[in-house]
């Protein structure tokens, strides 16, 4: 199995520099929300192992509202951000970067503070030193890797027509004959080099050692440590409560304008684009609280949601939640099939607990009772908040735009069945029923 | 005087509890308003029907809403506009992201609509007129009386030629709809929400009162120290000091939708060989129900709350049917309401409930749709045409005329309701899994962004591959639409007593 990995290389954008790198941005577009795969810049489609990337000019539009807290809001220099998830380990796929699309990152990160800057002379050292690592990290599949998705796809592409093509001829109900044609077809198609369906990398020894020991040393730690939680448990949910009662809560509206340019840049494709900037709640609490939330989200998400689903939600391909500036703000970003409206439903109606969990520790979240409860439900505050502390994201790639997560699981399954004979009749109906 | 949480069914628009189905002959206008104190004045006494339901019913009705446009033209302050949803300020036809979400793409941009396509230009007005068979002339006649033409221009008179309870494509129509929990007797808290209930919430429809959430959707509150004239409208239920100018009143959304019959028909009877039996069942399929009303799914075991036990057209949800064997996942009415509640089927204990709420224990293909009671609509539009009975629209002489559906919905929130519906379900490609397909009435084809097909249609067979049909042309084009208001009648009497544009009344 090949892991995924992640880069988000970060610079602040030099002074008056903005518009001039929001324009050369777009050049990567062919409309606004509209990538163009093959553009000079970073010619996204010719990495085969990138599932999505985006650039994001990260803005504190919403630093105001910490004021509300009595606290002074920090600077904070728009910031470009260049992330993506991908297949296999940072130091190689950074080097394919620097290969590929080496003039056009350095054109890009020259609007950056810095760029290049005397310990880094080389481009590749420079995004080395500007990663960011994510405190939490989710991934639909570990380990489906990009060539994957397309030969599956291309696999029920060509299942699905042939089996029209023969229902009527072997007969509907004739499953093990439309079964034994199928297979012989794959087998044909595979001879003449029209389908691959490559078997899997074995795991990387280091990683398999490194996920054991995150595997069982985090609960062990915590474990460890259980006798203080418990100890604490009756001051911490005495100071939550006194928080979530005070906490001001933030009932503002976001522009037509800012909701405009946020659409503008939606639904071109199957999947969408979500990145939002926030400042975290004031104080050590807060900071410690959120911390530990988001340690057992990347555990979760590693260990536990790591085959299709994020607790009930299966239409979220990447996410991450990334500290920044010191640990005063945070950023999220995700990748989700379907419209905006339908991703906050999802939000709302399935995991609204897990979403107060996180955000409920940010900045004009609406009020959260014991963690858990309220916060996203109530739904006009939370989707204002949402679309307030969403910002534009410049250029954003998905590898297979179509496809939505669901149908990637779904041709796995598909390819499945091919390569493992199911046993009964009602098995071997189920994997037609999938073409 | 009542209780300000009892519901005034005087204050609401009939429109909102009753279809007025027994008045066959109906007129919709679209207007501008060319002088806003006549306007005004025709207003104040203008026979706006209320839902006091009385017997025998009314013989004749009539509903009025406005777009932002009008409410502006009467003089209604900005920020009072301004605390509408953003969808109403905007308009249907505004803003292209809009127009693509909800598929008006195509021949259905808004550039070729008839009407309304214009975002600057939108009618300020519409009013719905009902009589019985024969007596419409007569109640214009009397709705318009003689301020009428110094006040208003008329820009259009909607086609609404009566064609019975079907629709044009010979369906019965208007079967299913949301029971309104006017009583307030179902919770709305998740925990008791596990399964399909047709019971909805007033504020999903109305605002002013609680919604599926259990809040109150915004809407313009007035301060009546602010604003004397205020004095007419309700209290806001929530905040008493405050005067809530969208109580009882309903966001109406309107499309006219033009149906190709003989398109729709001859495409379906060549995909059928021509049998007639094979015809209706594809047919059947795509709607979700027969062209008589019954449901292509036995009655369901258990009660469903909000239908009647012995309502057999209603008394079903998909849940014994997961993969389509019996209605395809596609069909237009499972993707106008897949009947889902809030969590999938098979919960029995806090165990299984805690399992699932978790995201486990499911099958891959379950659990993809939201559930239904945050995304209901009340339909209350009307088909009209020339009746063309598929037996006569699949012959190559079929007369053409002009058929369609005056589709009219009432909702609280149109992004989360009429338009989520619209896009996340009827028209999504993706919709709950299925193919390379959309709505297969609605839908219009055009293909993915990388040449992915979307015009198809897929049954599931119980016994081997699905059938696909394939070609699908597009059935049905937007020939015109709007997002409108359709206030309370206290909020009219507001709208009617609104000082004239610069002199203002204040204290
Ligand atoms: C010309 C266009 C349309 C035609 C011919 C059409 C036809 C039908 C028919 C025959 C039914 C079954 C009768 C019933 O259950 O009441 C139905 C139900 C329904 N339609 Fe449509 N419809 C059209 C447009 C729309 C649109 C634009 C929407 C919303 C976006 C919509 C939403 C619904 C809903 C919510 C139901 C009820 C589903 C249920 O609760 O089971 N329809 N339609």
């Amino acid at each position: 199995m090949t892991p995924q990995s992640t880069f988000m290389i970060t610079g602040a954008v030099r002074d008056g520099q903005l518009k001039s790198l929001r324009d050369l941005l777009a050049t990567m577009n062919k409309a606004p929300g509209q990538v163009d795969p093959d553009n000079g810049l970073v010619p996204f489609g010719r990495f085969d192992r990138l599932h999505v990337a985006r650039f994001v000019i990260i803005e504190a539009t919403t630093a105001n509202e910490i004021k509300e807290f009595g606290v002074t809001p920090r600077p904070w220099p728009p910031t470009l951000a260049f992330l993506g998830d991908f297949d296999g380990d940072r130091e190689t796929f950074l080097a394919e970067l620097v290969e590929l699309a080496g003039s056009g990152l350095e054109k890009i990160f020259s609007f950056c503070v810095g760029f290049p800057d005397a310990n880094s002379n080389t481009l590749l050292q420079w995004l080395q030193t500007h990663n960011i690592e994510p405190k939490a990290n989710y991934i639909n599949w570990i380990g489906r890797t990009v060539k994957q998705v397309h030969e599956e796809a291309a696999l029920h592409k060509s299942l699905s027509a042939y089996l029209q093509e023969i229902a009527d001829e072997v007969g509907r109900e004739n499953t093990r004959a439309l079964r034994q044609k199928l297979l012989s077809y794959v087998e044909m198609e595979k001879q003449a080099g029209r389908l691959t369906l490559t078997p899997p990398e074995p795991s990387p020894c280091g990683w398999k050692i490194q996920n054991l020991v995150h595997k069982i040393g985090v609960p062990l730690i915590l474990l460890l440590f259980s006798p203080f939680f418990i100890l604490i448990a009756p001051f911490f949910a005495l100071r939550l409560r006194m928080l979530e009662r005070s906490d001001p809560e933030l009932f503002i509206r976001p522009t037509a304008e800012h909701i405009k340019a946020l659409s503008a840049q939606e639904d071109w494709f199957v999947s969408n684009q979500y990145s939002v900037f926030g400042d975290a709640k004031p104080g050590l609490f807060r900071l410690l609280t959120f911390k530990f939330i988001l340690l057992l989200t990347d555990y979760a998400a590693r260990h536990i949601y790591n085959h299709g689903f994020l607790a009930r939600i299966k239409t979220i391909h990447f996410a991450r939640w990334v500290f920044m500036d010191d640990d005063h703000r945070v950023f999220f970003a995700s990748n989700y099939d379907g419209s905006h409206e339908s991703y906050m439903d999802d939000f709302i109606n399935k995991v609204g607990w897990g979403l107060n969990l996180t955000f409920g520790n940010a900045v004009g979240y609406p009020s959260t009772r014991w963690l858990i409860k309220e916060g996203a439900g109530r739904e006009q505050v939370f989707k204002y908040t949402q679309r307030r502390h969403q910002i534009p994201t410049e250029v954003w790639y998905k590898a297979y735009p179509d496809f939505t997560a669901y149908e990637l699981s779904r041709n796995a399954r598909i390819r499945q069945g091919v390569e493992i004979r199911q046993d009964t009749d009602e098995e071997i109906h189920e994997w037609l029923s999938l073409i | 005087m009542t209780n300000s949480s009892d519901l005034n069914f005087d204050d609401l628009q009939a429109l909102l509890r009753c279809s007025h189905k027994n008045l066959k002959d109906t007129c919709f206008l679209l207007l501008n308003i060319i002088d806003a104190d006549a306007a005004k004045q025709w207003l104040n006494s203008a026979p706006v029907s209320n839902a006091v339901l009385t017997d025998p019913p009314p013989n004749t009705a009539l509903q009025i809403a406005f777009s932002v446009d009008g409410l502006r033209a009467l003089g209604l302050k900005e920020t009072v506009i301004d605390s509408f949803s953003d969808e109403f300020i905007f308009g249907m036809s505004g803003d292209e992201s809009r127009s693509r979400r909800l598929g008006d793409v195509g021949a259905n941009a808004p550039e070729y609509w008839d009407w309304g396509g214009d975002a600057a230009q939108v009618p300020h007005m519409l009013l719905l007129l009902y009589a019985e068979k024969g007596g419409i002339k007569a109640w214009r006649e009397t709705v318009q009386g003689k301020q009428f033409l110094k006040a208003f221009k008329l820009l259009r008179e909607l086609p609404t030629l009566d064609i019975g309870d079907i629709e044009p494509f010979g369906f019965i129509d208007g079967i299913s709809q949301p029971r309104i929990d006017w009583a307030r007797q179902q919770s709305t808290d998740s925990h008791e929400r596990n399964r399909y209930s047709n019971l909805l919430a007033a504020g999903e429809i109305v605002l002013g009162y609680r919604n599926e959430y259990g809040q109150y959707t915004a809407r313009p509150l007035i301060d009546p120290k602010q604003d004397l004239v205020a004095a007419v409208l309700p209290d806001a239920e929530d905040q008493p000091n405050q005067k809530d100018f969208g109580r009882n009143g309903s966001y109406l959304v309107l499309r006219q939708l033009d149906q190709d019959v003989p398109g729709f028909w001859q495409f379906i009877d060549k995909a059928s060989g021509s049998m007639a039996e094979k015809r209706e069942q594809l047919a059947a399929a795509m709607v979700g129900r027969q062209r008589n009303g019954a449901p292509l799914l036995p009655p369901a075991s258990e009660k469903i709350p909000g239908i009647p036990d012995d309502d057999q057209r209603n008394r079903f949800n998909f849940d014994p049917d997961p993969g389509g064997n019996r209605c395809p996942v596609g069909a237009h009415i499972r993707r106008a309401n897949p009947r889902t509640g809030d969590l999938p089927p098979g919960i029995t204990s806090w165990f299984t409930w805690l399992i699932r709420f978790l995201g486990f224990g499911g099958k891959p293909d379950e659990d993809l749709v939201a559930s239904s009671r945050f995304h209901r609509i009340l339909r209350r539009g009307r088909g009209y045409g020339p009746v063309l009975p598929p037996e006569e629209a699949i012959k190559p002489d079929a007369p053409a005329a002009e058929r369609g559906l005056q589709f009219i919905c009432l909702v609280a929130n149109i992004s989360r309701q009429f338009e989520f519906v619209q896009n996340a379900w009827v028209m999504n490609t993706k919709f709950d899994g299925v193919q390379q397909e959309r709505d297969p009435l609605l839908g219009h084809r055009k293909p993915l962004i990388s040449g992915e097909v979307t015009d198809q249609f897929n049954r599931p067979d119980p016994a081997g591959p699905k059938h696909i049909t394939c070609h699908l042309p597009q059935f049905v084009t937007v020939r015109g639409g709007g997002y409108f208001f359709m206030p309370g009648l206290r909020a009219l009497k507001y709208l009617a007593t609104l000082p004239a544009k610069g002199s203002e009344i204040s204290s």
